[in-house]
């Protein structure tokens, strides 16, 4: 049974006050999360990521289409406590201590009253938010906010976490510490669906990602499998002070520091300087990928969607 | 879902003692106790009808100012500061919020009242030094105060599911004036003819009919009160709180948040 299955999901705004205009913020989407899976959800701002979570949390009311999550309708209030949700720049009652906060929210999602305190300074340890456990929350800075969000996202331990740009706002160690709870999360067989535009944070958690541009989903796939689609270049390294004419001839982009030579150059060309090297009788010093990134890929999407879009007109 | 409720009440509750809305007893403490002493040097029995009259109708003012001044704020504060994204991603029912938010003002209400009452006591026997049987008359008064109380945090509770903090203020504020005098109202529309008739009937019976709560005069000149307006108005209080609040949640249930 897959964690989350999105079948159909669209919203259509009305904005502006007087003269009332449809604004479609997100196209009919269907996507499907398996269980235990890490997923990325892309795109860069005003894609529509937050607006599909807050129609997977029941914030706002699709304009068509349903969801199932856990195997069930997503609306059914069952589903809700088996599942946690940190809101992009989160925002909680600024009058309440960390742990008064957490301890409330531990009450409305049923946590028995035996293992709430516990559970709640395991989350204040897990958010490193211990120290500042008895401060209110209005004396809270962005990052120190976004640690409470995470905090009550997982507080209730549910089997499902929905992560709007859980990175945003934090240092790089509490980037690092996000990461490793999300891969933490996983290991414990939760499944873990995060919207972010940063790349590289989903180049190395996710199992698979989807793209969403505009409102429409653009891909979805595994991280290699969406970037092998992507023409790969190989780096070649030699020892030497000059780059022979054939070699220059294969296109290769080349750099000379010191003694070495360094070339990137088409995946396919590889044989071929490998080849000239021997022929004139330069050592090797290492050929490594260059894995095309996440970003070349989103970029190259884009791009791709931009142009057939201005085709169409 | 009782627990629930229960919950979200005490954390409103929680919030107004935070936000210190309970300060507002020491403004009441300091009129009351002004008037007690400055109206001292005249007879006992005046003096007594100033206290009774003054106490009463400052505990009333002060509940309606704080239940429409926190009222308003109750569901567009938390969808403004979005402080309800992560209530509502919780197994919590829209309905449940709404009915634990009027448990929580009603009951911050109702334990205002309750140090109030102290204090219009208290001040009764600083100035006629006993207390008469009559006295009690004082509990009935207070028990429709508090009832006139639970009306208007429905009905800011309603209007602020759709509109905005202001606008709720006006609306809320101008129907507790014009409830005031729902019962001039009536007798206006038994008088009029033809269309304003249909119109001001159906006006006098909307409104809130806040007159038939307002048994301050009388029972500060000892008059009883008929134990059928008590029941009239419990049963009229908990209609129209309920009617009210249930516009809330039928509001509430559709909206988008922000
Ligand atoms: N309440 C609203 N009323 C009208 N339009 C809205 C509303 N909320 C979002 N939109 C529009 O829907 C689109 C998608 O917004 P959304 O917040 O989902 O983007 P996002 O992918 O989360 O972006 P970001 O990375 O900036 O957070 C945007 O064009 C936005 O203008
Ligand atoms: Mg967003």
């Amino acid at each position: 049974m897959p964690a989350i299955e999105i079948l159909g999901l669209e919203k259509t705004y009305s904005v502006g006050f007087w003269r009332k205009r449809l604004k479609l913020a997100l196209h009919p989407l269907s996507l499907t999360v398996e269980d235990g899976e890490i997923f990325g959800f892309l795109g860069p701002n005003g894609a529509g990521k937050t607006t599909t979570l807050k129609l997977l949390m029941g914030l706002v009311f699709p304009s068509a289409g349903s969801a199932r999550i856990l195997g069930r309708e997503w609306t059914d209030p069952s589903v809700k406590a088996q599942i946690g949700f940190l809101p992009e720049q989160p925002y909680f009652y600024d009058y309440l201590t960390a742990h008064e906060l957490l301890e409330y929210y531990g009450q409305l999602s049923g946590v028995p009253a035996k293992q709430r305190k516990q559970r709640v300074e395991h989350v204040l340890d897990q958010v490193g938010l211990r120290d500042v456990q008895g401060v209110q929350l209005r004396k809270f800075s962005k990052g120190m906010l976004q640690r409470v969000g995470i905090g009550q996202a997982i507080l209730h331990d549910p089997k499902i976490v929905f992560f709007d740009e859980p990175m945003s706002g934090l240092d790089p160690i509490g980037r690092r510490e996000v990461r490793d709870l999300m891969s933490q999360l996983k290991s414990e067989g939760k499944t873990v669906f995060f919207s972010t535009h940063i790349l590289s944070d989903a180049e190395t958690l996710c199992d698979r990602v989807a793209i969403i541009h505009k409102g429409e989903l653009r891909g979805v796939g595994a991280v290699e499998d969406l970037t092998s689609s992507v023409q790969g270049t190989v780096e070649v390294i030699w020892h030497g002070s000059q780059v022979p004419a054939s070699i220059k001839a294969l296109g290769a982009g080349c750099h000379v520091t010191g003694d070495r030579v360094r070339a990137t150059i088409n995946e396919s060309q590889q044989d071929a300087i490998i080849d000239a090297l021997r022929r004139e009788r330069l050592r090797l010093i290492a050929i490594t990928p260059v894995r095309t990134s996440l970003e070349a890929y989103f970029v190259e999407k884009l791009r791709r969607a931009e142009t057939t879009a201005g085709s169409t007109k | 879902m009782r627990t629930r409720i229960a919950y979200i009440a005490s954390n409103t509750f929680r919030e107004a003692v935070r936000d210190r809305v309970l300060y507002n007893l020491i403004a009441f403490a300091l009129l009351l106790s002004g008037a007690a002493i400055f109206v001292g040097q005249i007879s006992i029995e005046i003096e007594k009808l100033v206290v009774i009259n003054l106490g009463l109708t400052a505990v009333s003012l002060f509940g309606i100012v704080i239940a429409i001044f926190i009222g308003i704020g109750l569901v567009s504060k938390e969808i403004e500061k979005r402080t309800l994204y992560t209530v509502l991603s919780r197994p919590v029912r829209r309905w449940e919020f709404i009915v634990g938010k009027f448990f929580g003002l009603a009951g911050t209400l109702v334990v205002n009242t309750f140090f109030m009452a102290i204090g219009v006591f208290a001040a009764l026997f600083y100035v006629s030094h006993k207390f008469v049987r009559a006295d009690a008359l004082i509990l009935v008064a207070l028990y429709f105060i508090v009832l006139e109380f639970q009306i208007i945090c429905s009905l800011t509770l309603l209007f602020s599911s759709f509109s905005s903090p202001l606008l709720s203020a006006v609306f809320a504020f101008s129907l507790f004036v014009i409830g005031s005098f729902a019962e001039d109202l009536r007798n206006f529309a038994s008088m009029a003819h033809g269309f304003s008739r249909w119109l001001a009937t159906g006006a006098a019976y909307l409104v809130p009919n806040f007159s038939a709560f307002n048994v301050i005069t009388s029972i500060a000149h000892e008059q009883p009160v008929a134990g059928q307006l008590i029941l009239q108005n419990t049963l009229y209080a908990l209609f129209y709180a309920t009617m009210a609040l249930s516009g809330a949640v039928l509001i509430f249930e559709r909206r988008d948040l922000k």
